[in-house]
């Protein structure tokens, strides 16, 4: 039997999880260091920069959401695991592949737009409703991505 | 849900109350002051940038001995302060402090002296102890610095650079013409230089010291009359006095601490009366009266007429607010939707003619938040502490307390949801029991599901997200024509409103007996009667030619208008993007309860026992607490965007201008007075 298949499919929730978590982890770096400019300035706009900062730490999570659903999908997680074939685990991979794409690129664009929504709470601290709605705008096609892993990992039958 | 109705009032009273006219007003807090656009014949302006500055110069330096103050003498402060808001005091003890504004101004001067010679002092130990560092390498020589020698000798005392040894500090004096002999000493040395006394002829000291010049020989630059050691003692003797000083100041300034609250007072009354001058500045006035103009919500207008026509000789015009003038706004809602004021305001507050969406909006706030969230345990969780802080901090500043009451309604609604999705911090029910009571898990959890799991069901999820999205979405368009119905723009009504509300309708119809939802539903084709996508067929087409006809019926010329009716027909895929953004309720709830179950699984891995329980409810209280904070942070933001790009993308714009009434902006204390709004 070739055990081609779960490798596959491990590979995808690796990349799931990694992409996405690469794209956050750039996003919340550049975030932070804008963060941390004002905080500089103003210690008591910290609350305000910090959660502007996490914004783009989502897709992260999603990407471990993804992962996580294909590890307890393909059996890894409870013992037991799946007989994939190559072409199911090909499947799997492709499944992962939205979130983990769209997290990278999001995930960086929105910590770009973090930070310059960062500046609006520098000079605008009572702007914070608007200026927190422009990385949620980016963040919408992370969702998109995955909705669609999700709804494909899920409704892969074996 | 309401914006408060706004009049326009005008006061002209005697000029000689109208210090206390402003009291009153200020001290009721219920009117904006407007300035009078053009200057009436005989009125001007008196100009009060001076008394102001001085009460504002004042009030800053309250406010610097009272930061001095929590220096020196920090007041205990709990971790929670912020929550605190201010202070409230009786009006008697706020009046006695005011009369006492001399002697309290006195201590704060005093402080603030203090302070500035403490940091006098603090220079001068700086300067003491740069010169007992030059004298530590001369510590050992046993006479003055300024030793001229005896009858026949000499003494030179400098540093040569460089590392020198004995020998070649003689060899550098000796090897120079004749010199009959030297007794050269070395103090000290340092990385870079050597510190030396040199005893020589009296007659031979030019020569030496020209010698030594070659070695680069400098004499000291602190030259006293004491030997190293007595000075170093003396200056450190003057060190411990100057510290001694400081401690005098310091217990001097903490003995002011008594004074803590009079300067409080004494800041916001210097605040107070600024303010009241910086208005006074702006009031036309003529010889014996003087003319105060501005904004009063209606509800207020009587009792503000009641309390100055009771004490004062004054004749006030009441008027609706002009066409041409827009109104400030002040919005008025009940104790549950006035809580999602600070989300609304944060967007903007209604501008002219637009209706106060608070309270629809509070409904799908709550709705929405919970729904994203969804987990009982953590609903309870924010609920609770939410309804904690409410009754410990009584006296909250407003905006805070708003905003952590719609947390607390918030967290109800992720509790109810929590309990129809069957989350318990996730699945920590389900793990407890297989992991730590070896209990077989049924099907579907320990805890059912009111409702069904979105998990394992989450197509069905998807459905749902959009249909609450498309409830959210036609609630706004109803909206937008209610207020064309209300503003008696039937026409716009019917085209703008009416035609989308047909045409959109019609197109869902068209996909519910579709394949393609049957699939996404998991339905038999054929659940729908055919009459159903017949219906569906013909709201669609009479919409969309109703569209294509009127959206352009602003532009006369016919191509141009079926043309722009054409565009806007296109609109139709803003809808779809609008409704497909409803799937974050799917993928929020589910994020939430899967990273608890990623928690509960990692906390479950040392197996059952008692080291086991440990890991299990450390890995467990930091998992969740960390989750929680993520998914209320992604709930609270992704509610805000469903509320100010979908919904209000359908009808609001915002923009209107906060009503700032003329008030005591007081930084530490609230004064007791009676309030009509």
């Amino acid at each position: 039997m070739s055990q081609l298949g779960i490798v596959y499919a491990l590979l995808g929730a690796a990349l799931a999880v990694l992409l996405a978590g690469a794209g956050s982890s750039i996003g919340v770096g550049i975030a932070g260091q804008a963060a941390s400019g004002v905080v500089s300035e103003d210690p008591s706009k910290f609350a305000k920069v910090l959660i502007m900062q996490l914004l783009p730490g989502t897709q992260g999570i999603y990407g471990l959401l993804v992962g996580f659903i294909t590890l307890s999908k393909i059996g890894l997680l409870g013992g037991g695991m799946a007989d994939l074939t190559p072409q199911q685990g090909l499947l799997v991979l492709a499944a992962c592949l939205p979130i983990g794409i769209v997290g990278l690129i999001s995930g960086k664009y929105q910590g770009m737009t973090s930070a310059a929504a960062i500046g609006i709470i520098a000079k605008k601290p009572d702007q914070f409703g608007k200026a927190m709605l422009f990385p949620a705008m980016v963040e919408t096609y992370a969702i998109l991505a995955l909705l669609i892993s999700i709804l494909s990992v899920t409704n892969l039958q074996f | 849900m309401a914006v408060l109705q706004m009049q326009k009032v005008s006061i002209c009273a005697l000029k000689r109350d109208r210090k206390q006219i402003l009291e009153k007003l200020q001290s009721l807090g219920v009117m904006e002051i407007s300035q009078l656009p053009d200057k009436e014949e005989g009125f001007e302006t008196v100009s009060t940038q001076q008394e102001r500055s001085i009460f504002d110069k004042n009030a800053a330096l309250a406010d610097n001995a009272l930061d001095i103050l929590q220096e020196y003498a920090p007041e205990k402060a709990s971790m929670f302060a912020g929550l605190e808001g201010k202070k409230l005091v009786e009006k008697e003890t706020y009046l006695a402090a005011a009369d006492k504004k001399e002697a309290v101004m006195e201590a704060a001067a005093d402080i603030v002296g203090l302070h500035k010679q403490i940091a006098e002092h603090k220079a001068n130990i700086q300067k003491l102890d740069n010169q007992i560092e030059t004298l530590t390498p001369w510590l050992s020589l046993g006479i003055p610095m300024n030793f001229g020698g005896t009858r026949s000798s000499a003494v030179l005392i400098g540093a040569v650079s460089g590392v020198l040894t004995m020998d070649e500090l003689y060899a550098l004096v000796l090897g120079q013409e004749e010199i009959s002999g030297v007794d050269i000493s070395i103090l000290s040395s340092d990385r870079d230089t050597t510190y030396i006394a040199v005893v020589c002829l009296k007659g031979e000291e030019e020569k030496v010291e020209n010698a030594l010049r070659q070695g680069g020989f400098a004499k000291p630059s602190l030259m006293t009359g004491k030997t190293p050691a007595e000075e170093k003692k003396a200056l450190e003797e003057q060190v411990h006095r100057i510290l001694k000083e400081i401690t005098d100041c310091q217990e001097k300034i903490a003995a002011h601490g008594k004074d803590r609250m009079n300067l409080r007072l004494i800041a916001d009354y210097f605040r107070t009366r600024a303010e009241k001058y910086e208005v006074l500045g702006q009031l036309p006035q003529s010889k014996k009266t003087f003319l105060v103009t501005g904004y009063v919500p209606k509800k207020a207008v009587p009792a503000l007429e009641k309390a100055l026509k009771e004490d004062f000789l004054l004749s006030m015009e009441t008027e609706e607010v002009p066409e041409e003038e827009e109104a400030p706004v002040l919005l008025s809602n009940n104790g549950f939707s006035e809580s999602v004021e600070g989300v609304l305001t944060s967007y903007g507050l209604p501008k002219k003619g637009e209706i106060d969406p608070t309270t629809i909006m509070s409904f799908f706030y709550v709705f929405l938040f919970g729904l994203m969230l969804s987990d009982a345990a953590y609903g309870l969780i924010i609920f609770l502490g939410c309804f904690a802080v409410i009754i410990k901090f009584p006296r909250m500043e407003s905006s805070l307390k708003k905003s952590i009451k719609m947390f607390m309604y918030c967290g109800i609604s992720t509790l109810i949801w929590g309990i129809l999705f069957g989350g318990y911090f996730g699945d920590a029910i389900d793990v407890v029991a297989r992991t730590f009571f070896h209990v077989e898990v049924p099907e579907g959890g320990m805890i059912k599901a009111l409702w069904f799991v979105p998990l394992n069901d989450p197509m069905r999820m998807l459905i749902y997200s959009m249909l609450f999205g498309v409830i959210h979405l036609f609630t706004g368009l109803g909206i937008k024509g209610y207020m064309l119905l209300r503003d008696k723009k039937y026409l716009d009504f019917f085209c703008d409103v009416v035609l989308w509300f047909v045409f959109l309708i019609g197109l869902i119809l068209l996909l519910l007996p579709s394949e393609i939802f049957a699939s996404i539903a998991q339905l038999e084709p054929g659940t729908f009667p055919a009459a159903v996508s017949q219906a569906g067929k013909i709201l669609a087409i009479v919409g969309v030619v109703g569209l294509v006809l009127m959206s352009g019926r602003s532009s006369k010329n016919i191509g141009l208008r079926l043309a722009l009716g054409a565009y806007d027909v296109y609109n139709v895929t803003g809808w779809l993007s609008d409704v497909l953004s409803y799937s974050r309720l799917l993928a929020l709830g589910l994020a939430t309860g899967v990273i608890a179950s990623v928690v509960n699984q990692m906390g479950s891995m040392a197996g059952d026992g008692i080291f086991g329980a440990i890991v299990f409810i450390a890995v467990f209280v930091i998992g969740h607490v960390f989750n929680m904070a993520i998914n209320v942070l992604g709930a609270y933001v992704h509610t805000n965007r469903l509320q100010f790009v979908e919904f209000f993308g359908k009808f609001y714009e915002g923009g209107g201008k906060p009503f700032s009434p003329f008030q005591s902006n007081t930084k530490y204390v609230d004064v007791k007075e009676e309030t009509y709004l």
